[in-house]
């Protein structure tokens, strides 16, 4: 009986510390934006989701909106910490000096700057980034891409006596992309995207457009339109509005033809016809797993990113637009890259000024470039491993930079 | 408006200007607008939102008073705000309507941080620390310079010319932003790893130079704008030019040297802030203060240490507002709302301070 008596006090003691545990979290969120801007949407509703499914009330997680990537960051970092919060978390790339600057003073929170790259190199251990590895399902949304291309190319409603505009002189079908900056996280998106639409349709090529900002509805319909009058068939885009398939759809409606990949959220409803999927973030996944570690006192990676294999990444919805078969196939790739089987930079499939790369060196470094030192010194890592570069393999955030043939940047 | 046939013709309503007012009937209509701004706020607050009140106006306060560190970045952002008031204040005495306070700031800024970026690290920190303020004080003194020499001799408007400076310095600064931010998204803080052209942190904070330097401005500008020749000078040539050619003053000359002044302190407000503040540039850097600065300079009547009270209250209603937004998880348009309506009553009661309203019949005045 005293046993039992122990056992049960043990049990309630035990439970009464998961709710004391459960208690002690509270997070702090630092957003760029509001609900209004899909990004930053994106990450609310995964701050929702995991604090849902975690059972966080209301009241342990504080919200600052529309906090620039500036002093107010710093600010709002310090004004949480006083408000009692033990997380702090900040969504946009270039809070993340300022993150730093409030980890360094408070040794005893953790920071988390999303999307941030020095977190490894900082010697702060109560600093962390993360970021997904969406450049997976930028893949699967070429693959879904270049279904399309293909069917419309045996279908014949594509050809070169039809639409002359849309070859290249090789013959290469053309494809559009709309990027925000000339960034490694820009260019590792695209290359992904561009390599995913070629594992279906062998000849193609890209063009990107620069918009220099991550949100220009006007910058970023205007790049769209450009594109398809030069005859791009498939418009993929890197910035964070809906302008791009919003354009592309107003052009097949008058009769070209272009479809539209976009990017965050379901284009659906701005492209019903035009749009065919958009590669997204699960951000819940990386915020469940953050709050969990956190509530334990476990530790929490300094870098993190993930992708399929644990759900971080996907696309949305297939329009109905999408080639017949779409659905099989991009269930067999999303499976091959779950499983390795399938690697996304796989040297294999691309060239670099006609070479096949067999090296290339990645530095981690993070610079001061206006006094160009290094302000937190990295190594320089071998990022070709076993015939494939490994992307968010060394640092969560991405660092592929090669230009590969058969894609060209628009000069700025 | 159906046709009047009374005679003489005599409105419903109509606005005179008082005559002598006194000091009590001044707190009285200020007392009055802020308790009307109240009253309305509660009626939005309690309909639109769905919210208490008396709990939202709690968190209102929160935002400045709740703790010692909130109170003290309210103080530094007054800091900046406060000063580039002191700086417009011997040029809208002069009737000189500088409207480039916002620009005089930035190239003041700017100067700081080149400085900073090509001589941080390089020259010990007294040197650099110098070198910041002058760069600073001679860009923003510059930018004031242009502008009125223009007016002084061609009679330029200056209102154009000096809001058209603004989106040069703008310009400047985005040009020099983007070159040193190289392959980064966004510049950072300059100067991060060696710190150097940091304000140094006295009392824990980098800004207390800033208060330091806010609080002896706004006496020695109050000082010179009200005891010096300089002063009289300047409200001899805003009251008339041609008063002050008459007396013998070189109208020419006071425009300039009063726009250089007002420059200069643009530009020492541009060095406090990239030193003390952000230790780095962006276009925002003044963060519209330029302009706000004129509304906190026009209500003071030039007087700096009324100044030093609207800067408050309009620190006060911005921080005020962020807080609710956060708190209560409303969209910032809201909250933005609420502030808005309390700064609404407060401006318009200056108008009842100077006015009053007559109706046609029985004399009966509001106000």
């Amino acid at each position: 009986m005293k046993k039992l008596i122990a056992l049960m006090l043990a049990a309630v003691l035990m439970l009464a510390a998961c709710v004391a545990l459960a208690d002690d979290l509270k997070v702090g969120v630092i957003l760029v934006g509001d609900e209004t801007e899909g990004y930053t949407l994106a990450h609310m509703n995964g701050i929702k989701a995991a604090a849902e499914a975690l059972g966080l009330t209301d009241s342990q997680i504080v919200w600052k909106y529309k906090v620039p990537e500036d002093q107010s960051c710093y600010d709002s970092a310090m004004d949480l910490v006083g408000q009692g919060c033990n997380l702090i978390i900040s969504n946009s790339y270039g809070h993340q000096t300022y993150m730093a600057l409030a980890a360094e003073e408070v040794p005893d929170v953790t920071f988390v700057a999303m999307t941030g790259d020095f977190a490894a190199i900082s010697g702060l251990d109560n600093f962390k980034n993360a970021f997904t590895k969406v450049y997976e399902s930028r893949y699967v949304s070429g693959v879904v891409a270049g279904m399309k291309v293909a069917e419309l190319l045996e279908s014949g409603e594509l050809a070169p006596e039809k639409q002359p505009n849309s070859f290249d002189a090789d013959g290469n079908v053309k494809i559009g992309y709309v990027g925000a900056f000339n960034y490694a996280e820009v260019v590792s998106g695209y290359t992904a995207f561009f390599l995913g639409i070629r594992s279906v349709v062998p000849n193609v090529a890209m063009e990107v457009m620069y918009t220099n900002s991550w949100f220009d509805i006007d910058k970023e319909a205007a790049a769209a339109e450009a594109l398809v009058a030069k005859g791009c068939v498939i418009i993929g885009q890197h910035a964070d509005s809906t302008g791009a398939p919003a354009a592309v759809q107003k052009l097949l409606d008058a009769g070209t033809l272009c479809y539209s990949v976009g990017y965050n959220i379901d284009m659906l409803p701005t492209a019903p016809t035009a749009a065919l999927t958009s590669p997204t973030n699960e951000w819940s996944v990386f915020y469940t797993e953050l709050f969990t570690a956190k509530q334990n006192g476990e530790e929490i990676a300094a870098d993190w990113a993930k992708g399929y294999e644990v759900g971080a990444v996907a696309i949305t919805d297939l329009g109905p637009s999408c080639a017949a078969g779409t659905a099989e196939k991009v269930a067999e790739v999303e499976q091959a890259i779950h499983d390795g089987s399938l690697k996304v930079f796989d040297t294999a499939t691309f060239t670099v000024g006609g070479e096949t790369v067999t090296s290339a060196p990645c530095d981690m470094s993070f610079m001061d470039w206006s006094t160009m030192t290094a302000i937190y010194e990295g190594e320089t890592v071998e990022a070709i491993v076993d015939g494939a570069f490994e992307e968010s393999a060394f640092r969560s955030a991405p660092y592929f930079q090669l230009r590969i043939d058969g894609i060209i940047e628009d000069a700025q | 408006m159906s046709q009047n046939t009374h005679a003489p013709h005599e409105p419903l309503m109509r606005v005179v200007k008082r005559g002598e007012t006194s000091g009590r009937l001044k707190i009285g209509v200020r007392l009055l607008a802020i308790l009307l701004a109240l009253v309305i706020d509660a009626l939005f607050i309690y309909f639109v939102t769905g919210l208490n009140p008396f709990a939202v106006y709690g968190v209102m306060i929160g935002g400045t008073f709740s703790t010692t560190m909130r109170f003290s970045w309210a103080m530094r952002d007054l800091a900046s705000l406060l000063l580039i008031g002191i700086a417009l204040a011997p040029a809208f005495r002069m009737r000189f309507w500088n409207i480039g306070a916002e620009g005089q700031v930035l190239m003041g800024a700017l100067a700081t941080a080149a400085v900073m970026v090509y001589y941080g690290g390089k020259v010990p920190n007294g040197l650099l620390f110098t070198a910041m303020l002058v760069a600073s004080i001679l860009a923003g003194a510059l930018w004031g310079f242009i502008p009125a020499w223009f007016k002084a001799h061609f009679g330029t408007n200056e209102t154009l010319f000096t809001l058209m400076m603004n989106y040069v310095a703008i310009q400047i600064v985005a040009c020099c932003v983007n070159i040193w931010r190289g392959q980064a998204s966004g510049l950072g803080k300059l100067n991060m790893k060696s710190k150097a052209g940091w304000f140094p942190q006295i009392m824990g904070q980098r800004f207390t130079i800033n208060l330091i330097v806010v609080a002896v401005l706004t006496i020695l500008v109050f000082c010179y704008l009200r005891y010096s020749k300089q002063g009289y000078e300047i409200a001899v040539v805003g009251e008339s030019e041609n008063t002050a050619r008459y007396a013998g003053i070189n109208v020419g000359r006071v425009i300039i040297r009063t726009m250089i002044l007002s420059g200069a302190l643009c530009g020492l407000t541009g060095f406090l802030i990239v030193g003390g503040r952000d230790q780095t540039i962006s276009t925002g850097t003044a963060g519209g203060n330029g302009f706000t600065a004129i509304i906190v300079a026009w209500l003071a009547k030039f007087n700096t240490f009324t100044m030093a009270l609207i800067s408050f209250l309009l620190i006060f209603l911005e921080k005020g507002a962020a807080e609710i937004a956060s708190a209560y998880n409303l969209n910032d348009f809201a909250s933005d709302i609420i502030a808005g309506i309390i700064l609404f009553c407060i401006l318009g009661s200056e108008f009842f301070v100077n006015y009053k309203v007559v109706f046609r019949s029985g004399h009966k005045e509001v106000g």
